[in-house]
């Protein structure tokens, strides 16, 4: 599916070719790892450090780190997590590394762990995804009988052990404390931080949690080189990015960019543009917890501080094209009530204000609204940004917040007061 | 099948392991679900209290606390595939289950379900039964996919 436009890949993932082991290997698999087990732990993290990887399930830290922190932190036990959860509504990118290029993701995990100091590890899959918890539970049988998981690997005296774990339908239970509750057994509901995972994760020990994506970059990154994976992408943003391009583009799927490229690159490029006649209304970047933004800021680069600025959340790489043909406040709508679903309940003012936000939306579309109800909107979901307790409820208003800054005409038209005084005019 | 005991020891009986447990119990039912009888007996297996499985248990979405069809067919609600035109695929579905979505069909062959996001937005609207995915779904598609089904249970059950 990722089609190659003149730059390097660091995934190469095609929609119908599985790698599996014998073919990882010999397109250069294992060779970072083997490399790693034979240096100083601090080569391969300073490695990674000046390729200046960020983590790529959202939240863009950088991974070296991270690394350093669990490493650094005194304990008899440390524990490294892939978060497989992907959960973000338009987003497919870890699903296709896990079916197509599982191994990549294994020597990516086993490198961090070693890195880290872990070992014992869990891979952590939403129960959504049954395919690639059979590939990857193959191919974790399948490293373990080639020496490349458990007791001295590669004929080092590594020790790593790799386990799956299955979510059961939690979007929440991909952050990353809730995440650990889920594995430790109980209900998927985040804690507070700090302490962080890296020094009270897991059972309470260090705890290194990394996405899919971040870790498949890894065994590349030591393979050919930071100056290699600074190549291609930018200065601030190194290396390239997975993007699941879905919605009114007529061709959708799951693309490799080099950082850099413009929103309306990838959207006409690789998306090959909207129908025939139809125009861009909208694009959600980043998921349901991600923005709209209006057609003018899509020669904004894909890059974190220029996104930054014009207030786009690259989030987990999700790219969402909404034709003419859309209604705003539906999508809004959508959007709200999947998270109203996904609330915890833990605390108030995401679980009630995601309830009565919801409620307004409804008077809206069913035009029961009056004007008043979207400053009582924008009060809630400020309130639901400000004061919940986890990252859930505080990006839950990003798509409602930005509709209403470039679409406020929409929510405005369907006002019933705005319907009456409209055919004042119009009969005066 | 796995009685619940063979599936704890299995899992060591160890208590972080209880979703992995509450899970593998409610692929071994018949019915695709967690009955009060399993949530008991993992409660004194484990020697846990009965609140904590069903604390657990409720928590998430894809445990079933009520008796499910022997095929559970999820529709994805999420912004990708309600703009393709999801709701004509559920309720193309309805008519042809005569359910409507939550529901269980009265021979206790189909449970629909919506869902979020099944990482299958390249296809939307898409679907998932067990554990297939179907997208780029039109309406008819989605009613013959289901009576293909059915029709598979009538021969297994008269052969
Ligand atoms: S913000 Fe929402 S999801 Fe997060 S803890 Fe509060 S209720 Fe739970
Ligand atoms: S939104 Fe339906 S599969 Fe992703």
């Amino acid at each position: 599916m990722s089609r190659v436009l003149n730059h390097e890949l660091i995934f190469n993932i095609c929609p119908d070719r599985y790698v599996d082991l014998p073919t990882y290997c010999c397109h250069g698999g294992y060779t970072a790892l083997k490399k790693v087990l034979e240096q100083a732990p601090e080569t391969a993290i300073k490695e990674i450090e000046e390729a200046g990887l960020r983590g790529r399930g959202g939240a863009a830290f950088p991974t070296a780190n991270k690394i350093k922190m669990v490493r650094s932190n005194p304990s008899d036990l440390r524990y490294i997590i892939c978060n497989a959860d992907e959960g973000e509504p338009g987003t497919f990118k870890d699903r296709f590394i896990m079916t197509h290029i599982p191994f990549q993701l294994l020597e990516g995990i086993t490198i961090a762990a070693f890195l880290a100091g872990a070992g014992h590890g869990y891979i952590y899959i939403r129960h959504e995804y049954p395919e690639a918890q059979r590939i990857m539970r193959e191919s974790i049988i399948e490293a373990q009988k080639s020496g490349l998981l458990g007791s001295n690997i590669m004929g080092s005296s590594y020790n790593f052990t790799l386990e799956l774990f299955s979510g059961a339908g939690s979007y929440l239970c991909g952050e990353e404390t809730a995440l650990i509750s889920s594995i430790e057994g109980k209900k998927g509901r985040p804690r507070l931080k700090p302490p962080y995972p890296t020094e009270a994760g897991l059972w309470n020990k260090p705890t290194l949690i990394n996405n899919v994506e971040t870790l498949s970059n890894i065994p590349k990154i030591i393979q050919n080189g930071a100056k290699w994976y600074r190549s291609l992408g930018t200065q601030d943003s190194p290396g390239t990015k997975l993007i699941s391009l879905s919605g009114d583009v007529n061709r959708r799927g799951l693309y490799e960019v080099p950082f850099g490229i413009s929103f309306n690159q990838i959207i006409n490029k690789y998306g090959e543009g909207t129908k025939p006649g139809r125009a861009i209304k909208a694009v959600n970047i980043g998921g349901a917890s991600g923005v709209l933004i209006p057609p003018d800021l899509l020669d904004t680069p894909l890059e974190y501080l220029a996104c930054a600025k014009t207030g786009i959340t690259i989030g987990s790489g999700a790219v969402f094209v909404l034709d003419d043909t859309r209604s705003i406040l539906a999508n809004v709508h959508n959007r709200l009530r999947f998270f109203l679903h996904e609330s915890c309940g833990k605390c108030t003012p995401c679980r009630e204000g995601l309830r009565q936000t919801n409620i307004i939306m409804d008077r809206l579309l069913s035009r029961k609204a009056v004007k008043t109800d979207i400053d009582t909107l924008t009060r809630y979901t400020r309130a639901i940004q400000d004061a919940s307790f986890c990252g859930l409820g505080q990006a839950a208003g990003n798509s409602l917040h930005s509709s209403l800054m470039y679409y406020a005409e929409e929510y405005l038209a369907a006002c019933q007061d705005n319907q009456l005084s409209h055919n004042k005019e119009v009969t005066a | 099948m796995n009685s619940i005991k063979e599936i704890i020891r299995q899992y060591g009986g160890n208590t972080g392991l209880l979703l992995q447990i509450i899970l593998a119990v409610q692929d071994a039912a018949p019915l695709n679900y967690l009955s009060e009888e399993a949530v008991n007996e993992i409660a004194s297996e484990m020697n846990i209290s009965r609140s904590r499985v069903y604390s657990t248990a409720s928590f998430y979405s894809e445990v079933s606390l009520k008796p499910r069809g022997s095929h559970v067919i999820r529709v994805c609600s999420n912004a990708p595939c309600e703009n393709a035109q999801k709701a004509l695929i559920l309720t193309s579905i309805e008519k042809e289950l005569g359910i409507i979505a939550g529901q269980t069909t009265p021979d206790r062959l189909f449970t629909l379900e919506c869902v979020n996001c099944l990482g299958a937005c390249y296809m939307s609207p898409a679907i998932k039964i067990d554990e297939t995915i179907y997208g780029n779904l039109t309406p008819d598609s989605a009613v013959s996919i289901i009576r293909r089904l059915r029709k598979e249970h009538q021969n297994e059950q008269s052969a």
